[in-house]
């Protein structure tokens, strides 16, 4: 029999309803690799207490015949949803202490449906990274990473950022599926670093009430998982309309793993001639060409199209991120919640909980942010990268006249090592350039893992939708991985 | 137009995050190094475009005016550093 924590969550609730192993069973299994893995730095804080008593309650209704739509399934949530009566950090030292007397939404719906929760998983400090190695909490080390004969580390890879920890739980099976969050690729980019599947839904299909904000107007929450289907299933009980979030859309959350057919014939796939930029490895191209000809095969049409103003979107997105950040994070100030360092008067208090609780990467944006809104610079900054903003959701416009859903690789690259890309942060935001454009026009979009690169590192390939169609992006991406069949599994696995 | 000193030290004011002196040249380089390279969105003709200011075409909605929340007191100040009676508390203000 296969490893239980080696399980797709669809098998897994196969198992479960056919008495094959008991939620507890299941749950423990991962808990024990969990503890066999500490060295990835996966998980900020295990919950096993939370876990085994969810688990058990999930046998209880098993026993009666009741499960639910996930029951029993262990789960990592990124430590960006408050969880409540778990500490909830959002990597940074300013949280220190924080326990939410409330739960999040998505958390809230998870659990409704029956999931078990293992723990709050690492990431980048307020979700603002590429690597993960931005959090307080050090960063995180994807399962790829190679090791020598004695077990050491030869080199230490990253798993994507910022969701990071989830990335790696994920595929080093130290959890089923888990929550991830996206502001400008954080489920995407990761998902293909380590080889599983992310979806960052559409803006507003997940409430984003109870998540530690960032980029308000970006952030989408979405799932982590090995397949498509998985992530079908997860997405399901994660969606839906809140009257919470303002933002929330009241429209009917289809069941997606219905959609996954197989049958894409008549589909128009749009390829992005912009989506060719300079100096992307020939390794990613020969990728791209590769899910083209898989998805012919399956009777899709390529169609070439074109997002002009594809290259300012890292831009904009460097103006608007930041701004948003600046002005969500103004809120901790050391008085309601976290950590609180002392000063001579109430200003100097601020000053000195801020400089000690946010690290080099958050606060260089909280300065950019403040930058571009402050008076003489709004119009020239913030309000010219939302004129942009608006240009860039109208290429998709255009572009979804001729096709139905886009094929782009996930990300310039392959996973590299903690350590490199540090100098610049430029270098380190080029991570983002495709996954960026579907979070300003708020499009829904999924990495699925399509091939390795030449070291033998995991590379994905994403497919963006038209709003609220997550179904067919889900479809689409279903095809991809049939057609690239069964994936390597990590060095590191549990 | 790149960022002096003086600017980031008063960027970092009204932000409100404790600069020292010391760290101020290097953070006025990699913040102008941002800058400069967004500077690029001037390339983009935006006569006549509106700024997005949200991505889905929603109305926001109505509901009743009715309290639907609250009355737990001790839960909103449960995380503060210094709360009195329910209160937050900070260092004074008023002389």
């Amino acid at each position: 029999m296969t490893k239980l924590t080696h399980l797709t969550m669809a098998d897994a609730l196969a198992g479960l309803a056919a008495k094959e192993f008991t939620a507890v069973e299941l749950t423990q299994a991962h808990l024990d690799a969990m503890a066999a893995a500490k060295e990835l730095n996966a998980y900020i804080i295990e919950t096993p207490d939370v876990a085994l008593k969810q688990a058990a309650d999930a046998d209880a209704r098993y026993a009666k015949g009741e499960q639910r739509a996930l029951d029993g399934l262990p789960l990592g949530i990124k430590d960006l949803f408050c969880t409540e009566g778990v500490q909830t950090t959002a990597a940074s030292h300013i949280l220190d202490g924080f326990v939410p007397p409330y739960e999040s939404t998505v958390t809230t719906q998870l659990f409704r449906d029956g999931a078990v929760m293992l723990g709050k998983l690492n990431l980048d400090e307020f979700a603002m990274g590429s690597a993960n190695i931005t959090s307080h909490y050090g960063p995180v080390i994807s399962p790829w990473s190679p090791k020598d004969e004695a077990g050491n580390f030869t080199r230490k890879l990253v798993p994507g950022g910022s969701s990071g920890g989830s990335a790696a739980a994920v595929a080093a099976r130290l959890a089923l599926g888990a929550t991830g969050t996206d502001t400008g690729g954080s489920i995407r980019q990761p998902a293909s670093f380590v080889g599983i599947v992310g979806i960052k839904p559409t803006y507003g299909r997940c409430s984003r009430w109870g998540i530690v904000a960032f980029a308000s107007s970006l952030d989408q929450a979405g799932p982590m998982t090995r397949t498509v289907k998985d992530a079908a299933l997860m997405l399901r009980s994660m969606a839906g309309y809140d009257p919470k979030d303002s933002t929330s859309i009241d429209v009917p959350v289809p069941d997606y793993a219905a959609a996954l057919t197989g049958d894409i014939r008549g589909l128009r796939v749009g390829i992005p001639k912009e989506y060719r930029v300079d100096g992307m490895p020939a390794e990613i191209e020969k990728l791209w060409q590769q899910g083209i000809e898989w998805l012919k095969a399956a009777g899709a049409t390529p169609v070439e199209i074109s997002l002009p103003h594809t290259k300012y979107a890292l831009p904009a997105y460097y103006i608007v991120a930041p701004a948003e950040a600046s002005s969500n994070l103004a809120r901790y100030d050391g008085v309601r919640f976290g950590l609180r360092v002392e000063g001579k008067d109430l200003k100097e208090m601020y000053e000195n909980t801020r400089a000690e609780g946010f690290g080099a990467e958050v606060k260089r944006r909280i300065m950019i942010g403040t930058y571009v809104l402050s008076a003489g610079y709004y119009d020239a900054y913030y309000l010219k990268a939302q004129k942009v903003r608006a240009r860039i959701a109208e290429d998709f416009t255009k572009a979804y006249e001729l096709c139905d859903v886009i094929l782009t690789p996930t990300a310039p690259s392959a996973a590299f090592g903690i350590g490199e890309k540090m100098d610049d942060p430029i270098a380190m935001y080029l991570n983002d350039v495709f996954t960026v454009p579907a979070n300003l026009a708020g499009l829904p979009g999924l990495s699925v893992p399509a091939g390795l690169s030449g070291e033998g590192l995991p590379l994905g390939l994403q497919v963006l939708g038209r709003p609220f169609n997550e179904a067919t992006v889900l479809k689409v991406g279903h095809v991809i991985e049939q057609a690239a069949g069964p994936q390597p599994l990590p060095p590191l696995v549990s | 137009m790149s960022l002096d000193k003086a600017t980031v030290a008063k960027i970092a004011h009204l932000a409100r995050i404790k600069v020292p002196d010391s760290d101020l040249e290097q953070l006025a380089g990699e913040l102008n190094t941002i800058m400069h390279w967004v500077e690029m969105l001037g390339e983009v003709d935006t006569q006549n475009v509106e700024p997005m200011t949200s991505v889905v075409a929603a109305n926001l909605r109505r509901r009743p005016d009715a309290v639907t929340d609250g009355g737990y007191p001790e839960k909103v100040v449960a995380n503060a550093t210094d709360a009195t009676e329910n209160f937050f508390s900070v260092p004074k203000v008023v002389e």
